[in-house]
Parts: structure tokens; C-alpha cells; sequence
């Protein structure tokens, strides 16, 4: 039964090879993605801590700029 | 006309729900791998060799569909002058990218068993090869042009030229004699392909296209807080 999994026949490389390719793809894609998309919110977060009083009562008026430092938080 | 788009609105929603389309795509994924890998039965030519459709058609289908989408966005963001259609469609190139080369190596891992070799020059996979260059194209074109107008013009004309070949993909099959075997899976004729597999072929398209909304509504949020990162600079 394991075998018949895992050899296919003879084919088991050519299938695995095709579903691990997807996966890995997959998964580097996210990562990527993922790892740009934390960069920018810690850029946003680090640039938000630097504004004075002023400037932040001016970010926090829109809803996107409380949206971004929420989803930092979460 | 285009106020429901206005990327603020947008992006309430996108910050929210990508938790839960990752969640989803997760559970649709694993029915599909059990199903494309396990329950499905092996074809009477092709034997176990057949499961790789289950991820290579779903990738060329998604990729073709990216494209069409990210040319229709660029048409409209053109006409219009609507620079938020323009970042959508730049936030769905990577997964069509992605999907574009998934659907090549895995067409060519199926290619070798089948037709004993790893490539052919014949119409679909060419036509295929040409897709995977208009994305990239399209995207070394948003990271090597840094003026905004421009960079949505020479995108723009990318994006429409490249959606000339999507058709030519689609129909290559039927046009041309090719290796590539005709489609299986219709919408307007009968299928030729046994439910027993079009239920796996379904679900991991399903997961497929959850991945790709989820790799859209991530970039997109990420080319969103760029905007707003420069805004607090003017602030």
C-alpha cells in the first residue's frame, strides 16, 4: 500500500516532483511576500513613533493609518 | 463611479479577511492533495502519471485568468485615469507569475513519461513560454520605472499586448497540431473528462485561486502602506 503510494508505478518521481515544485513555489512566494509586507509595517510603525503631537492627531484622523498600526498590534 | 475602490475603503477590508482566506485555502488545499494524490483513480493510458494534471492545469488556468484580469484592470485604469486599478493589477502579477512557471516545470515533469521528453516547441507551450515574458515584463517594469505616469502607461501597453496571446494559448490546441492534447474541461461543449477526476481538478483549482487572493490581498496591502509611508513624510 506505502509503496504503491510512494512509487506510483514508476511514476511516484514525476508526481512527487510536480506537487513538492508547486509546494516549495508556493511557499517562497508567501514567505517573500509576506516578509515585504512586515518590512513595510514596521516601517509605517517606526515613522508613526517619530511625528509630534501635532502630526499625529493628523495621521490618526484617517482610518487607514489607525488600520495599519491595529494590524501591527494583532 | 469608482468610489467603492478608493484604496482607504479597501484597505479596512483586506487587512481583515486574509487571516481567513490563508484558513480557507489551507482546508481546500489538503481536501484537494488528498483527493488529487489518494482517491482519485489512475487513468488506463497514462496510469498514476495523470495526477500531475491536478496541478498543472489549475496553475495554467489561474495564470491565464490573472493575465486577462491584470490586461482588463489596465484597460480600465488607462481610460480611466484610476490609479488604484493600476495597483491592483500589480498586486496580482506576482501569483500569475508564479503560477505561469508552476504550470511550465510541472507541464514538463508530465511531458517526459508521457510524450518522452521535457519540452517541445509546439504551439500551447510556446504560447505558454510568451505569457511567462509578458509577466515578467511586466513586472521588472513597475521596479525599473519610478515615475507614476509612466510606469502605468508602459505597464498598461505590456499588459494589453500580452493579453493578444491569452487567446492564442486558450485555442492553440484547436488552431494548431500540437503535442499538447486538446482541453478536457469545456464550458460550452461536453466535457471529456471523468467526474471522478473533475472533482479533485475543481477543488485544487478552488485552492489555487484562494492562494492567488491571498497573494494579491497581501501585496496589495503591502503597495498601500508604501503609499501611506511616503505620505507620512510629507505629513
Amino acid at each position: 500500500m506505502i509503496n504503491e503510494i510512494i512509487f506510483m508505478k514508476g511514476y511516484g518521481l514525476y508526481v512527487w516532483a510536480a506537487f513538492s515544485f508547486t509546494l516549495i513555489s508556493f511557499a517562497t512566494l508567501y514567505t517573500l511576500i509576506k516578509i515585504n509586507l512586515v518590512k513595510e509595517q514596521n516601517k509605517f510603525t517606526t515613522k508613526f513613533g517619530l511625528l509630534d503631537k501635532e502630526k499625529v492627531k493628523v495621521a490618526q484622523t484617517q482610518s487607514m493609518n489607525r488600520a495599519i498600526l491595529a494590524s501591527r498590534i494583532s | 463611479m469608482f468610489k467603492m475602490f478608493e484604496p482607504n475603503k479597501i484597505f479596512l477590508v483586506t487587512s481583515k479577511i486574509t487571516k481567513y482566506v490563508l484558513f480557507l485555502f489551507i482546508i481546500v488545499l489538503s481536501i484537494g492533495l488528498v483527493e488529487a494524490l489518494f482517491l482519485s483513480p489512475e487513468d488506463y493510458i497514462q496510469s498514476h502519471s495523470v495526477r500531475i494534471m491536478y496541478v498543472h492545469v489549475p496553475s495554467a488556468w489561474t495564470s491565464l485568468g490573472i493575465f486577462s484580469l491584470i490586461a482588463s484592470l489596465s484597460v480600465i485604469s488607462f481610460i480611466f485615469k484610476n490609479k488604484n486599478f493600476s495597483i491592483i493589477a500589480k498586486s496580482l502579477a506576482p501569483s500569475g507569475f508564479v503560477f505561469n512557471i508552476v504550470a511550465l516545470v510541472t507541464g514538463s515533469i508530465w511531458g517526459k513519461p508521457t510524450w518522452g521528453t521535457w519540452w517541445a516547441w509546439d504551439a500551447r507551450i510556446t504560447s505558454m513560454l510568451i505569457l511567462l515574458l509578458f509577466y515578467a515584463m511586466y513586472i521588472l517594469a513597475w521596479r525599473i520605472f519610478d515615475e507614476k505616469e509612466k510606469v502605468i502607461k508602459i505597464t498598461s501597453i505590456i499588459a494589453i499586448l500580452g493579453a493578444i496571446n491569452v487567446p492564442l494559448v486558450k485555442f492553440s490546441v484547436d488552431w494548431w497540431s500540437t503535442l499538447h492534447q486538446v482541453s478536457s474541461v469545456n464550458i460550452l461543449s461536453e466535457n471529456t473528462i471523468h467526474p471522478s477526476m473533475l472533482l479533485p481538478l475543481l477543488i485544487m483549482t478552488a485552492a489555487f485561486s484562494l492562494f492567488s487572493l491571498l497573494i494579491f490581498l497581501m501585496k496589495y496591502n503591502t503597495e498601500l502602506i508604501k503609499i501611506k509611508n511616503k505620505g507620512l513624510d510629507r505629513l
